[in-house]
């Protein structure tokens, strides 16, 4: 499944293939250089593979910052150039509610409650998939 | 308020290897002093916000942690100090959507939204400190009591 | 020695109330047994009041021995306080303020007083007011630790209501597979909000809930805070991959809503939780028909 990949030193995070969907599992603290290489390693699978979506596990994510929510945005735009569908599965609700106080809603970001139904979503229509758009009234 | 002994610590924040220290750090010591899951979450995001701040607007730096006690409340105040270039314009700041740097410009207005006080201390040339606490919720209060 | 005769003198006043205290237990607790603070609250037996009195003067005793009479810390309370908790809780459920506690826990000194005076009829007037006074005061700060313990006592009854209405006021129910809801009755604050968001959102993962409902048929009034803390649970309803929609939305509701400028932005609302219900259903692949037709869905 991970073939003809460049092989990543250890902490950074891996890019899996299923088909011709990218799954991304982030597991507990992403240091800030591992999550700006991601973002370069997703942009180039997608180019390889001509992958239709990209699936971002977060599910073992304790916290994401502007830092992070910033990664998450710019990985979702530009896989959307090269004609891909990103979609960030598995949010806690603790990680979500600490997003929105902070007034990160990721607008434009598809979500999805597990990552197996996020790739389930890409074999056909699915309609849990669904768009974060809500704006908020400034506090 | 009182500091309580137990949690002491100064963190030093100068790349970004540090960040997850401090993260990892402030997230143990919010757990210890009975913090709920989101409360932790919310305090872990603050720092790591700020702790970014203290790095790539003030040159690097160092953050404090103190574990206070409200009689019979515990609470955790994070202290972020930098000698950095420090900020003219606080008001600006502090608002949604203004950054000197590359984030989404939620460093400080969403920071002050995640704690319950939050107070900064800066000008041009005399680097910036900003300090933070929170408390472990109380029983809840009707509005306007909290 | 002055000095010596000083340091003898002091503390003799009071282990001698404490002596007498002693002395006298059985009859004070007798007459206290009478008195409306352990009347009303041991109603089961006599018996049980005078017990309860017994202790109490046993307290108080210890208290004069050790010559803390003006000091509700000193450890002789201690081993009552829990007692008095009990018999302020009691007296607070049968509705009395703490202010009337305290007028009961008055009228248990004069059976004590007149009790000293009695014994000291014949003593020298000046030891005679000492006396008195100084049992006078150590009633009084019986009264500081009694007050003490009914608002202690109220605070914890006050907290514990509250957290329990806002644990009974916040159920989530599962509709149908996939869809949870909660029907918010009464006032939203903040604190509210906030453990509604959490519960909520705990129940979408639990249940796998592609849809939360939020209805908001029992809230009286929506204000602009009460507005955000809805835009922020379908906010963070849509970063965890479920939908929310609110509903329940009173003609009054809406009216202030629009009143206020409110913005609910792009949050799905509908009038009632069935018709909250049926587009959940219809969203999730489901037909829902009338029984007597066969034709298109119901609207």
């Amino acid at each position: 499944m991970t073939g003809g990949f460049p092989q990543h030193a250890a902490g950074h995070v891996p890019v899996l293939r299923l088909g011709d969907v990218l799954l991304v599992t982030l597991q507990g603290d992403l240091h800030d250089s591992a999550a700006e290489q991601l973002q370069q390693d997703i942009g180039e699978a997608i180019a390889a593979h001509r992958s239709r979506g990209v699936v971002i596990d977060v599910s073992g994510v304790e916290i994401v910052d502007s830092f992070l929510g910033r990664v998450l945005a710019e990985i979702a735009a530009k896989a959307e150039l090269l004609a891909a569908q990103t979609v960030v599965a598995g949010m806690r609700p603790a990680v979500a509610i600490t997003m929105v106080e902070l007034g990160l809603t990721l607008p434009g970001l598809r979500t999805a409650l597990t990552a197996e139904e996020a790739v389930r979503g890409f074999g056909g229509t699915d309609p849990v998939l669904r768009t974060a758009r809500t704006r908020l009234g400034s506090p | 308020m009182d500091t309580a002994a137990g949690v002491e610590a100064c963190l030093p924040i100068t790349s970004d290897m540090d960040l997850v220290w401090v993260r990892q750090h402030v997230r143990q010591a919010a757990a210890q002093l009975g913090f709920g899951l989101v409360d932790q979450t919310k305090l872990v995001t603050a720092a790591s916000e700020l702790a970014r701040n203290t790095l790539v607007h003030g040159g690097g730096g160092r953050i404090e942690v103190t574990a206070l006690t409200d009689g019979p409340v515990p609470g955790l105040r994070l202290t972020f100090r930098d000698e950095g270039p420090g900020i003219a314009d606080l008001d600006r700041a502090l608002t949604d959507g203004y950054t000197s740097g590359d984030g989404l410009g939620m460093g400080l207005g969403g920071a002050r939204r995640l704690v319950h006080e939050f107070a900064i201390d800066s000008a041009p040339g005399a680097g910036t400190t900003v300090t933070v606490t929170s408390w472990v919720a109380r029983p809840p209060r009707p509005r306007g009591e909290a | 020695m002055p000095e010596q005769e000083a340091a003898e003198q002091h503390g003799v006043p009071e282990r001698e109330i404490g002596d007498f205290l002693h002395r006298r237990r059985e009859q004070i607790a007798q007459r206290w047994a009478d008195e409306t603070f352990f009347r009303s609250v041991f109603t089961v037996s006599r018996e049980e009041a005078v017990d309860a009195g017994r202790t109490l003067v046993d307290a108080l005793a210890q208290v004069a021995a050790s010559g803390r009479v003006t000091d509700p810390e000193a450890a002789g309370f201690s081993q009552v306080r829990e007692q008095l908790v009990r018999m302020c809780a009691a007296r607070s459920r049968a509705g009395l303020t703490p202010s009337e506690v305290s007028r009961d826990v008055a009228a248990l000194r004069p059976p004590v007083v007149d009790l000293l005076v009695a014994e000291l009829r014949d003593a020298p007037e000046q030891r005679l007011r000492e006396r008195s006074n100084l049992l006078t005061v150590l009633m009084g700060t019986l009264r500081v630790v009694v007050m003490e313990a009914a608002l202690s006592e109220n605070q914890a009854l006050i907290d514990r209501q509250r957290m329990q209405l806002m644990e009974m006021a916040t159920p989530v129910i599962k509709l149908w597979d996939g869809i949870v809801a909660v029907p918010l009755i009464g006032t939203l604050d903040s604190a509210r909000s906030q453990v509604v968001m959490e519960t909520l959102l705990e129940s979408v993962v639990e249940q796998q809930a592609h849809f939360a409902i939020l209805d908001i048929t029992g809230v009286p009034t929506v204000d602009s805070l009460v507005a955000q803390h809805l835009m922020k649970t379908v906010a963070a309803a849509r970063l965890m991959g479920a939908e929310c929609v609110v509903s329940g939305i009173r003609p009054a509701i809406a009216q202030t809503i629009v009143h206020l400028g409110l913005d609910l932005g792009s949050v799905v609302t509908r009038a009632s939780l069935a018709d909250a219900l049926a587009y959940a259903l219809r969203k999730l692949g489901a037909d829902i028909v009338p029984p007597s037709s066969h034709g298109a869905g119901e609207r």
